[in-house]
């Protein structure tokens, strides 16, 4: 799953910088999770404006604390592993277009369509990271049948990325493509609160937003898509 | 405080069982009270009419009816872009009744409809030319003339499209609002409102456009407008952001400066990563006076005072959150129990404020008393003329008897129209697929 909380080791005898401060795994993972909405968004026949707004301004606010809070820095090489490096790889492979990633997909887009472009992503400074450049996602949903080839495509490459068991998971989510996203949803929740991160409760929506320094906080994923799939379908 | 007593309108509710298409999707008393129209995903409209008060049947005055249901929008398709439009009626809004029928407006993601409802219950017989099958006669066994006369039929209530008007959203229309006027109404989709005449359907005004040069700036939408109950220049629209803006079409053509412009100032202590996502505000209203507007967000309901624009005269909580309560998020519980924030007082408004929650709970809040209470829409939880109990949740510790603990609260049912009687307490309450008519049984 996700590369959570990854503890950089210092070699040179420094001490260790802390590991990332607990808020900012609750935000990387509401980010990767809404990105992966965002990118359902445009799968579906009839993406809704208001959430897909929504949404985008709740990645672009993530974003922009994460790089106000530096966590976006790559730790040195021999270090860090592959984590970081990679989600940066897998946050800009969901903002592409289905028909513009890469291998062999048909052009899933049919005719002209005077729909607008989705915001570009990811900020600069993932960009100057990111081995590609973010062509940026759109609002526009491609054809429903085609959708549901790009679909299919675009999700089996979310799994990757995301370096899940996805080849089980994914199976029944294409049974029944009427509630695609939903099911989505379901296969996220499933696979994720299998793992959870270990800590105390989330905040809550009257408490501050920046934890208190120290504490560290427990959350599945599934539960954090529960929360925002109410939030936003309301 | 207010008791309601379920009334549900005859076995029209088990017909509609557990078809996706039946979802009703949004809720609408016209302007007497009398006929109630309800639209559903399917693209149906049902209306429904209050039968007359007799004095022999004295406990079933007041119970509605359906009175007509006629197939409002189809399913279509966008070829230029691929896309099916549903025919899910998102909105309809009555028009004041000008004769014997009575009309109202329909809408679905991309069109809107006028229709006509009318009665009929008298047919013409006698004629000369056509026999009583209506084949024609022979004019030679005409020998002698009559007039034709009308004789009573059983009654028939036909629905026919008066005017359709379409093509003029790109993006989904969430609103449509007659103006006082009655010559006029206003469509809104996510970025833009146009004002129409009533009279012609190949042209309509664009009066508002927030669609940014470059959509990769799009950080806001429109979520629902209404125009001002006796101010024909007026109409507000409230947007994703939770502002609403106030407009003057006499300042200009297109009104994209607003005239006024509310907006409640965050508190920095409860930011969180959904604030932009809890503040985006669903729907709209005016007050019947035109002076309040009250708005609904995911947590509360707030009433403005058109003078005042940088906060809100009062505050409702939708729900009540636990401070010390872990994943909160998930437990936005409808609470009884006394509302504590007492604003001003306010007398010549509508008294009691109702909200739609999920597990198809729904609030109702007294502007008087402050007080607000949590009601459940259920069959299997109330039968039909018992008075509706007040529903409890509890958030933690020991659950008594009649509560419902707060992990089997069932967020996919929700109830997200209500309705009220613009003159008496009857409210009607749509949950999924079924509709509830509660009324006042004090009366």
């Amino acid at each position: 799953m996700f590369a959570r909380g990854l503890k950089r080791k210092c070699a040179d005898g420094e001490d260790s910088p802390p590991a990332p401060p607990a808020g900012s795994l609750q935000r990387q993972s509401l980010l990767d999770m809404s990105l992966v909405k965002l990118q359902l968004c445009h799968m579906l026949a009839e993406p809704n404006l208001c959430r897909s707004v929504l949404i985008a301004n709740t990645v672009r606010q993530l974003q922009e604390e994460m790089s106000q809070d530096s966590t976006w820095q790559v730790p040195a090489p021999a270090s860090a592993g592959r984590g970081p490096l990679e989600r940066l790889v897998s946050t800009e492979i969901l903002c592409r277009t289905p028909w513009e990633q890469q291998g062999g997909h048909s052009a899933a887009d049919s005719g002209a369509s005077p729909a607008p472009d989705l915001l570009s992503e990811p900020p600069g400074a993932l960009s100057a990271q990111a081995p590609r450049s973010a062509p940026g996602c759109a609002w526009e949903a491609a054809s429903p049948r085609e959708s549901r080839g790009g679909f299919q495509r675009s999700l089996d490459q979310i799994f990757e990325t995301l370096d899940s068991k996805a080849p089980r998971a994914a199976e029944g989510l294409f049974a029944d493509v009427d509630g695609p996203y939903y099911d989505l949803d379901a296969v996220l929740t499933g696979m994720v609160g299998a793992k959870s991160v270990p800590g105390d409760g989330f905040e809550t929506l009257a408490s501050a937003g920046a934890p208190p320094p120290g504490v560290s906080y427990k959350r599945d994923l599934g539960e954090l898509d529960h929360v925002v799939e109410i939030l936003v379908e309301t | 405080f207010l008791l309601f007593s379920p009334d549900v309108p005859g076995d029209h509710s088990a017909v509609w069982a557990s078809r996706k298409s039946d979802i009703i999707s949004t809720v609408e008393f016209n302007h007497t009270g009398e006929l109630l129209a309800t639209g559903d995903k399917g693209g149906r409209v049902v209306i429904f009419q209050r039968e007359q008060e007799s004095k022999n049947q004295v406990h079933r005055r007041g119970e509605y009816n359906v009175y007509s249901t006629f197939q409002s929008h189809e399913p279509e398709f966008d070829y230029l872009k691929s896309l099916e439009i549903e025919e899910k009626i998102n909105k309809i809004r009555w028009l004041p009744q000008q004769n014997a029928a009575y009309f109202l407006l329909s809408t679905n993601d991309k069109t809107v409809k006028l229709w006509k409802v009318s009665e009929r219950d008298k047919r013409p017989e006698g004629y000369n030319l056509k026999d009583e099958e209506g084949r024609l006669r022979d004019p030679a066994t005409i020998t002698t003339l009559r007039v034709p006369v009308l004789r009573p039929m059983d009654l028939m209530v036909e629905a026919t499209p008066r005017r359709v008007f379409a093509n003029a959203h790109t993006y989904h229309i969430n609103s449509i609002s007659v103006n006082s006027d009655y010559e006029t109404y206003m469509s809104a989709d996510d970025l833009r409102i146009n004002l129409w005449n009533f009279e012609i359907t190949n042209q309509s005004f664009n009066i508002v456009d927030i669609k940014p040069a470059n959509m990769e700036e799009l950080t806001e939408v429109i979520t629902a407008a209404e125009f001002h109950p006796h101010h024909c220049n007026t109409f507000v629209y409230s947007s994703s952001k939770g502002t609403i803006r106030l407009c003057d079409m006499r300042a200009s053509a297109l009104c994209d400066r607003h005239t006024k412009f509310f907006e409640e100032p965050e508190d920095p202590s409860n930011r969180s990563f959904f604030s932009e996502i809890i503040s985006s505000i669903s729907d709209v209203k005016f007050s019947h006076s035109g002076r309040y507007i009250m708005t609904r967000d995911y947590l509360t309901v707030k009433v403005w005072d058109l003078n005042m624009e940088n906060r809100p005269i009062e505050t409702y909580q939708r729900a009540r959150i636990q401070d010390h309560l872990r994943n909160t998020l998930c437990y936005l519980i409808p609470d009884h129990g006394l509302n504590n924030r007492m604003l001003f007082n306010i007398n010549n408004i509508k008294i009691v404020i109702m909200t739609g929650s999920y597990n198809n709970f729904f609030r109702m809040f007294d502007r008087n008393t402050k007080r607000d209470v949590t009601l459940e829409a259920s069959r299997e939880n109330s039968k039909p003329r018992a008075i509706l109990k007040p529903r409890k949740v509890c958030v933690g510790g020991k659950r008594r008897k009649d509560e419902i603990s707060v992990d089997s609260l069932d967020f996919s049912k929700k109830i997200l129209h209500t309705a009220w009687h613009p003159s008496e307490n009857i409210i009607a309450v749509a949950a999924t697929n079924n509709l509830y008519i509660f009324q006042d049984k004090v009366n």
